[in-house]
Order: structure tokens, then C-alpha cells, then sequence
């Protein structure tokens, strides 16, 4: 199918629109735009992070997620306890992959769930006492633990516990860092405040600890990491790029990362942040409070990887500049050989995406690398500064949907026909029982890495096997199948 | 009268960033902006006027300020 035009689309979404009742007609309707790359201010097309309407399907996480889920929860030297019921942390537990090295209940920590398990008599008489309790096992039984951060679901805030005092108490105990976190599932319209109450609470409890400490030493080449999970390996496949350079990561934040790490973090001299959702906040505070600067990069598909080692490489001196040229030539044979692979096989296929707060906009160059398109795609819990920077990335007339419901995404699929659809495990089932072809875009599938040159071979094979699958072409019945003959009778005439 | 953080973009330009309203704008023009003092009535891009007492020093961006909405 070609490309829609303009007016094709928003004939779309105004179809799509029909069944919804009046007034739900009207709040979706700001949700769902036409990529027009003239506009500045995504605010003139496009309405986000507003509160997802009753009844519709929409697949937000909580608050807690955002904190516990994605930003603290890698955090691997430190216990993150799921304060509150068993399920949140339970039913979450090691979904993101964010890998690690470490002895899993000796040093790190990241698989585990811990859980105060709140009972009935718990939301009733209070569980302070149970945290506290908590805690000291938590010491007794792994004295390797580097700090604790207390993640509250949503009867802690209900019931009014005070956590700040009891973490106060026991880390003047204990003497290492307890961070209470009111990460409450009901605060904000998605996991998108999560992310800012985890960075809030970074800033509050972690990010001065080393302050006057002048024990760490330096270079000109420190930086740090921000914003990238490790997912799959995510992380260490871009951070040998930037040590390739010569530049020194300090810090990950968080995939892999430390507590120490965190609280090195404002002496480096240069902060990258991947993820701008989910880290912006505290990547601003250090520039404010102790001048370190920071970037948004892409280490998505080659031709984003050379942007962003320049541009990195722009704020250090000529050795530095000279070491990103290096680097980037180093691995030309390596993805000049994949793009001659795979682009062939992938050459003008369609895709629609619709994933948390980066790869919506970030993936999109690793795709064109591939000879694909990207038709459509849309935010679960994006800002606008997040459609800000993806408008110039989309071409003319493309789709834009933000925090699309259930029923907006099928209608859009079966209407676009992409080839391909990159979203989440709950949205997964759906399209590969209508016969497309799926990739999960938040945890790579159980693949992975896909950041860097090595994450790119990885990307274009994943993609490759996902829409070249034999399996599509068995979505019919043998019963069901023409005769015969007859199909290419069929195919003749048409 | 939120809390609005300035900083400098790539281009040497000034933004206009309110966290709690996810706001990022650029600074069209501000009313003093010499040597001795930064302030007074600022322009966004988008149209918008807001106002802060005049500073004197300068400030250092990036930094966090208070800031009235101009019609008010
Ligand atoms: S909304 Fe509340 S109860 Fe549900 S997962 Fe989040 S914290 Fe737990």
C-alpha cells in the first residue's frame, strides 16, 4: 500500500473517532494528529500527558512503575522495597531486563522482589512498625546492601504512613542511605510522574551525599550515562563506544548502575542522557546546582550513532574528536555489511510503533537504516516536549497517537496495514493473531542489545526473522486456501 | 507564580522551562538585559509575557527563578 495522504488521514482518525460518545469524541480527537513538520510547538497539534479516559483501554503504567519499575529498580547494589500489598512488585518483577553482573542476593539485588506484604491489620493499624521490622532484616540477611529506597504503592499514601521518619531513623542505624519514595500509584496520569518523584527523591536523598568529598578523582573525560536502562545489554553496548573514545563513564543510571555511581555523578563533566522522559529532571538540577551540562543522544542505528559520537565528542577537545571519527570508522565495514544484508530484505517495508518515553522518536533512524519507514507512531505517556522532538523526526502526513486506546490502535493497524508493529507484550497477541508481524519495543523481546554498532546487527536480524517469518504466510487454514490453480488465477487477474 | 528554570540551549539562546506545566519555550526578548541587570517583562516565543523583578547582578544560567504571569 502507498503512503496516505494528508487528507487521507485525517479522514482516518475522523472515522476511527465515529463510535466514541460525544464528549469522548472530542478528548480524543486532541490525542490523535497528522505529522506536519512545518510546526514548531507540538502543543498545536497534539494534546499529552492528560489523564486517560474511563472505559477506554490503555496500557499507562502507575506511578510506582515508573519509580520503583524503571528508574530506582536497576539500581543494583540497593534493596528496593515494594512497600504496600505483594502484588505491584510481584507481578513486575525482572519484566524489564535491565541486566547486571553481580551475585543476584549476595551484592546486587535487581531480580528480587522485596515486599512488606501488607495484611488487613497492616492498613489498619499501620505499617510503620513492619517497615522498620523490614529494614533490619533486610541487614541481617544481606549485609552487602549499599542503601535502601522505600517504593510506596498506593495505601501508603491512603493510609497516611509516614515513611520519611522511619527511613530517617533506621539509616541514622544502620548508616547507609534509606531513601523514602512516595511514588503512590494514584499521583499523576501515568508512570510518567514516577519518574519524576524517583528523581525528586535522587536529587532529595542521593545526588549531595559526596558534596565537599573531593576524594574521587577526576579527568577531563568523565561522563555519566543518564536515562539508559540496560535492557537486553543496552547500556554496555554503548558505553564501549564512548570509552572507545576515551572518554570515562563514571556513572549508569540506571541499568547496571550503583549507588555510588549515582552519587559520583555531579563531578562529571558532561551528563548523556538517553532517555530524556524519564531523566530530564534530575539531569537539569545538576546543571543548575553544579554546572555539568547535559546532551540528549541516539545510539539507534548507525547513522544516529555518528551523529551523537560527534556531537558528543564536540564538547571535549581534538584527541577526543579525532577518537570519534576512529570510532566511527572502526565499525563502517561492520554495519555497512549488515545494512547490505539486511536492507534488501527490509528495503520500503512500513512500520508503526507505539512505545514509552524514547523509542518512539529514537528508533525511528535505526529503521531508516534499513531502507524502512515509520508510518505511525505514538507515546504512552509522553509530554509535550517529547512530541516537540519528534515531529522533525516523522515524515509529512504520518500518525501520530498519543496514549492510544485498544480499539483506536487495531482500527489504525487495519487501515495502514504496516508490516510491521513494534509496541508491548500486551498489545503483542493482538496483532500477531491479525496476522502482523510484532516486535515488543519495550523489552526487545527477549533480545537485545539494541543500542550501539552491535545493538544495530542484533536490531536488523530481530527485525529481518520478525518480518520475513514464514509463519505469516500459514495465517489461513489449508482448508480455507483457494485450490490449486486457482490462486494464481487470482493473482493473474489482479 | 511558578518556579521557572532558565538555561541555555545549543544556540546560545535562552529557555523558558516550567516543570510542573511541561513547559520548555524559547526567550524572545527580554526588557533589561545589560551588564548590571536581567529582568523585567520577558517575551516567549509562543507569545506569552511573563514578568520578574529586575536582577542586579545578572544571574548565572542556569538557575531557577520566580516568575509572575504578565497579566496578572
Ligand atoms: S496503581 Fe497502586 S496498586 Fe496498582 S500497581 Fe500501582 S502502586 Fe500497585
Amino acid at each position: 500500500m502507498t503512503a496516505l495522504t494528508r487528507e487521507e488521514t485525517q479522514a482516518l482518525i475522523q472515522e476511527v473517532l465515529e463510535v466514541y460518545p460525544d464528549k469522548a469524541k472530542k478528548d480524543r480527537a486532541k490525542h490523535l494528529a497528522v505529522n506536519d513538520q512545518s510546526i514548531e510547538q507540538s502543543k498545536k497539534c497534539i494534546t499529552s500527558n492528560r489523564k486517560s479516559l474511563p472505559g477506554v483501554m490503555t496500557v499507562r503504567g502507575c506511578a510506582y512503575a515508573g519509580s520503583k519499575g524503571v528508574v530506582w529498580g536497576p539500581i543494583k547494589d540497593m534493596v528496593h522495597i515494594s512497600h504496600g500489598p505483594v502484588g505491584c512488585g510481584q507481578y513486575s518483577r525482572a519484566g524489564r531486563r535491565n541486566y547486571y553482573v553481580g551475585h543476584t542476593g549476595v551484592n546486587t539485588f535487581g531480580t528480587m522482589n522485596f515486599t512488606s506484604d501488607f495484611q488487613e491489620k497492616d492498613i489498619v493499624f499501620g505499617g510503620d512498625k513492619k517497615l522498620a521490622k523490614l529494614i533490619d532484616e533486610i541487614e541481617q540477611l544481606f549485609p552487602l546492601v549499599k542503601g535502601i529506597s522505600v517504593q510506596s504503592e498506593c495505601p501508603i499514601g491512603l493510609i497516611g504512613d509516614d515513611i520519611e521518619a522511619v527511613s530517617k531513623k533506621k539509616a541514622k542505624e544502620l548508616e547507609k542511605p534509606i531513601v523514602p519514595v512516595r511514588c503512590e500509584g494514584f499521583r499523576g496520569v501515568s508512570q510518567s510522574l514516577g519518574h519524576h518523584i524517583a528523581n525528586d527523591a535522587i536529587r532529595d536523598w542521593v545526588i549531595g551525599n559526596r558534596d565537599g568529598d573531593e576524594s574521587f578523582a577526576t579527568t577531563p573525560y568523565d561522563v555519566a550515562v543518564i536515562g539508559d536502562y540496560n535492557i537486553g545489554g543496552d547500556a554496555w553496548a554503548s558505553r564501549i563506544l564512548l570509552e572507545e573514545m576515551g572518554l570515562r563513564v563514571v556513572a549508569q543510571w540506571s541499568g547496571d548502575g550503583t549507588l555510588s555511581e549515582m552519587e559520583l555523578t555531579p563531578k562529571v563533566k558532561l551528563n548523556l542522557i538517553h532517555c530524556y522522559r524519564s531523566m530530564n529532571y534530575i539531569s537539569r538540577f545538576m546543571e543548575e546546582k553544579y554546572g555539568v551540562p547535559w546532551m540528549e543522544y541516539n545510539f539507534f542505528g548507525p547513522t544516529k550513532i555518528a551523529e551523537s559520537l560527534r556531537k558528543i565528542a564536540a564538547f571535549f577537545d581534538e584527541t577526543i574528536q579525532a577518537n570519534a571519527e576512529k570510532v566511527i570508522a572502526k565499525y563502517e565495514a561492520e554495519y555497512q555489511a549488515i545494512v547490505a544484508k539486511y536492507r534488501p530484505r527490509l528495503e520500503g517495508k512500513r512500520v508503526m510503533l507505539y512505545v514509552g518515553g524514547l523509542r518512539p522518536r529514537h528508533v525511528i533512524g535505526a529503521y531508516e537504516d534499513l531502507g524502512m519507514e515509520v508510518v505511525g507512531t505514538g507515546y504512552e505517556f509522553a509530554h509535550n516536549d517529547d512530541y516537540d522532538r519528534t515531529i522533525k523526526e516523522m515524515g509529512n502526513a504520518t500518525l501520530l497517537y498519543d496514549d492510544v486506546t485498544g480499539y483506536e490502535f487495531e482500527e489504525f493497524v487495519k487501515k495502514v496495514k504496516p508490516d510491521l508493529i513494534g509496541s508491548g507484550i500486551k498489545e503483542k497477541y493482538i496483532f500477531q493473531k491479525m496476522g502482523v508481524p510484532f516486535r515488543q519495543m519495550h523489552s526487545w523481546d527477549y533480545s537485545g542489545p539494541y543500542h550501539g554498532y552491535d545493538g544495530f546487527a542484533i536490531f536488523a536480524r530481530d527485525m529481518d526473522m520478525t518480518i520475513n517469518n514464514p509463519c505469516w504466510k500459514s495465517m489461513q487454514a489449508p482448508w480455507q486456501k483457494p485450490a490449486e490453480g486457482e490462486a494464481e488465477k487470482i493473482a493473474a487477474s489482479a | 507564580m511558578p518556579n521557572v528554570m532558565i538555561r541555555k540551549n545549543d544556540a546560545g539562546a535562552l529557555l523558558f522551562y516550567v516543570a510542573k506545566k511541561d513547559m520548555e519555550e524559547t526567550i524572545a526578548s527580554v526588557e533589561m538585559d545589560t551588564a548590571e541587570t536581567w529582568g523585567g517583562e520577558v517575551e516567549l516565543t509562543d507569545g506569552s509575557r511573563w514578568y520578574i523583578d529586575p536582577i542586579s547582578p545578572p544571574p548565572a544560567f542556569p538557575t531557577t527563578l520566580r516568575f509572575k504571569r504578565g497579566d496578572e
